[in-house]
């Protein structure tokens, strides 16, 4: 396998113009430079990979898609399928590898799942890569002993940092849902799950934090999401009479349909969802008249509309362009376009490592999702999260988390 | 009944049981209704129209938007009533027109090839209806408007019969009566019969052989477009991935039962919406697909055809 992916590289060294040997090529002053997206492009996550394009275009374009004597060139690569209905492992893994053989390709901005990042993140660090997550929010990815054994020295096998998000991960978000549960009053509470790497993972981290407050914990499942109904699995939860029910995972993974068949079979409990959730989407699937005062929605952030200074600016542009309201991760996508843009300026150089380099010692950067630097993890160091509700069909914004 | 009820008041777990046996008896009819297209075409032609699910989709399709032309969400009770039987009219109408186009256009020129061309040409057709599906209403899941009362027709709180499941057993029952007694006692019914036994002498003995095909066809996506009218009302939502998970549920249904045998896939929907409601109350939801697919296997060891097959032709 290692030599297979030592072939592979200095293949790729071997398209470089100037290229001698394996070594790395001279670094240019000028030229093209390419950033490539790949997120899920078909299937149900679609509305709002649409969006984070929209944002990441924005920012190339408000630069005039140059830096300095570069001309930046953007492709929107999918990792999904449209039999599958959602990314897969051999798509993710032959966009990494289309990205890593293309000699122009600086930045790679993805993935939206968290498992996706799982399979590209040890292929670009081995081509130094750097790689911006819009999106991904599973802590493992990045901090030592928050996920999974061996992580993240398993994506790492350079041992140098490629791997960057923008998003703050679910060890924030997943403790700070439990609190606010708390708060609200809630006593009893079910936890479900999707079984994926996000919405297990959070719903883990919820029920961490949960039982050191007080909560009780009336049980854990784990949902099959191609399922098409769960009345059988609310008539059994209903039985334990919890106040409230966390699902860890997002509106492709049934979230609407969970919410539905909890007032089927008469269950009035309210429901808190992650931000997987937070999309308009979720509204549509579960029907607005469901979700009314009782769902509770987490959310990595602030919503587009409570973004001030920079972000405002954004969330107007955007309006302006494409003539309807962003959806939440848009100023994500935005914000990791720019990120993009502020790493080639600092490297001032066509040079992967270099580009890499500088993206890790971003400090203080003034973008759309306020003013934040990247830890020694490759993490934001953001942590104001929002919680949100739903009214009348419509998110509304309910309280910041996580600032007392 | 009053008595099971007193019962079920008084006895927690008992309320559940009893409770999950009509969760899985209603979702069983709907499989049970998907499961009838599959079993009658396989019956008459030896063909698995993988097809079918995604037809079931389209009809579920059709019936949303029809409800919102006619703006049944906001129409007074008696309008409702009387949209919603338009609904399904027209829905089992679009089905069935579409299943013998299908069928026509399709499967009728490749009726003398080899078994498996016709069955590639039905995964063929079936990816054709999920991008007609997809480019009509998009990828996400769509609430579909939630127009029937949810209320509890039982006096008891401890165990809900709504009449969101009554209205799926008005339509179900209704309709597998009258398509029993279609096929046992109608002219065509025997011609259809008799088609299935033995197509070569059927059409020796005078029977427009391509014409009960057609009308297995009709009758087959009728009944799908009347699963997609209940789907949508019992179930809320609609995707254009529906059809996979529902056609696959129904499919293994009708094997289940004995293909080609309908009371079979019946009886092989409400097993199998069983094994899935009481799998989720006592082993656990993540089981239940892989429970259901394990009481498959198990049964076909035992019981090769089924449980009510007796015919053992070549099977593709």
């Amino acid at each position: 396998m290692k030599a297979l992916v030592f072939g592979m590289l200095s293949a790729a060294l071997g398209l470089l113009p100037g290229a001698a040997g394996a070594v790395a090529p001279p670094p240019q002053e000028g030229g093209t430079i390419k950033v490539v997206s790949s997120l899920p492009r078909t299937g149900s996550a679609k509305a709002q990979t649409d969006t984070i394009v929209n944002g990441i275009v924005m920012a190339l374009d408000e630069a005039g898609r140059k830096v300095g004597n570069f001309k930046i060139e953007y492709e929107d690569l999918d990792d999904a399928t449209a039999t599958a209905g959602q990314w897969t492992q051999e798509k993710e893994a032959a966009n990494a590898d289309q990205a890593i053989k293309d000699a122009d390709v600086m930045v790679y901005i993805g993935t939206y799942n968290s498992g996706a990042a799982k399979i590209s993140i040890p292929k670009l660090n081995r081509a130094n890569l750097l790689m911006i997550s819009p999106a991904n929010t599973w802590p493992g990815l990045t901090k030592p002993g928050k996920g999974d054994p061996g992580e993240p020295d398993i994506y790492r096998p350079t041992g140098k940092i490629n791997y960057t998000r923008v998003v703050p991960a679910d060890d924030i978000q997943g403790p700070l849902g439990a609190e606010w549960a708390k708060k609200m009053g809630v006593k009893r509470v079910f936890i479900l799950d999707d079984r994926e790497v996000y919405g297990k993972g959070i719903a883990d981290l919820f029920r961490a934090r949960a039982e050191e407050i007080d909560l009780k914990v009336l049980g854990q499942e784990g949902i099959d999401a191609q399922a098409q109904e769960f009345k059988p699995l609310m008539t059994k939860i209903k039985a334990l009479e919890p106040d409230l029910i966390y699902f860890g995972g997002t509106t492709q993974t049934k979230a609407g349909q969970v919410a539905k068949d909890m007032i089927a079979v008469g269950l009035k409990a309210k429901i808190m969802v992650p931000d997987g959730c937070f999309e308009d989407a979720f509204i549509t699937s579960a029907g607005a008249e469901n979700l009314n005062g009782r769902a509770f929605i987490t959310f990595g952030g602030l919503p587009p509309e409570k973004l001030k200074g920079k972000g405002a600016a954004f969330v107007a542009a955007y309006i302006a362009k494409y003539g309807k309201k962003p959806e939440a991760y848009a100023a994500y996508g935005y914000e990791a376009g720019n990120v993009a843009l502020e790493a080639i300026r600092r490297a001032g150089k066509k040079d992967r490592d270099a580009i890499r380099t500088a993206a890790l010692g971003i400090r203080n950067f003034e973008g759309a999702l306020g003013k934040w630097s990247f830890d020694k993890n490759g993490d934001t160091t953001l942590r104001t999260m929002s919680g949100n509700t739903v009214k009348d069909g419509k998110f509304e914004f309910v309280e910041v988390l996580g600032e007392d | 009944m009053l008595t099971l009820m007193a019962a079920a008041d008084t006895q927690g777990g008992f309320a559940i049981f009893l409770q999950q046996i009509i969760n899985g008896i209603t979702t069983g009819s709907l499989f049970a209704l998907i499961a009838v297209g599959y079993t009658m075409v396989y019956g008459i032609i030896e063909l698995i129209n993988f097809a079918h699910g995604d037809l079931f989709m389209l009809g579920s399709f059709l019936a949303l938007t029809l409800v919102g032309w006619l703006g049944l969400a906001v129409a007074p009770v008696f309008g409702l009533a009387a949209g919603l039987v338009l609904v399904l009219v027209l829905s089992m109408t679009f089905c069935a027109a579409l299943n013998v186009a299908v069928d026509r256009l399709v499967y009728r020129p490749l009726r003398s090839a080899p078994k498996l061309t016709p069955l590639v040409s039905a995964i063929g057709v079936s990816f054709v209806f999920m991008g007609i599906g997809q480019l009509w209403k998009g990828v996400a899941d769509i609430n579909f408007p939630d127009l029937l009362p949810n209320r509890n027709l039982l006096g008891s709180e401890a165990l809900r019969f709504t009449f969101k499941d009554l209205m799926v057993c008005l339509v179900t029952v209704p309709l597998m009566a009258g398509l029993t007694v279609f096929v046992k006692f109608t002219r065509t019914g025997k011609a259809m019969r008799a088609t299935a036994q033995n197509p070569t002498a059927a059409r020796l003995m005078g029977i427009d052989v391509d014409r009960v095909i057609g009308v297995t066809f009709a009758i087959g996506g009728s009944l799908a477009g009347a699963a997609a009218v209940v789907y949508g009302l019992h179930i809320n939502t609609v995707s254009f991935q529906m059809g996979y998970q529902n056609g696959l549920y129904a499919f293994t249904a009708a094997v289940l039962g004995g293909i080609g045998n309908l009371p079979g896939a019946v009886l092989g929907g409400i097993v199998i919406g069983l094994i899935r409601s009481l799998g989720s109350q006592y082993v656990g939801e993540k089981w239940t697909s892989a429970l259901v697919f394990a009481i498959l296997i198990i049964l076909l060891v035992f019981r090769p055809s089924g449980l009510l097959g007796a015919r053992t032709r070549e099977k593709v």
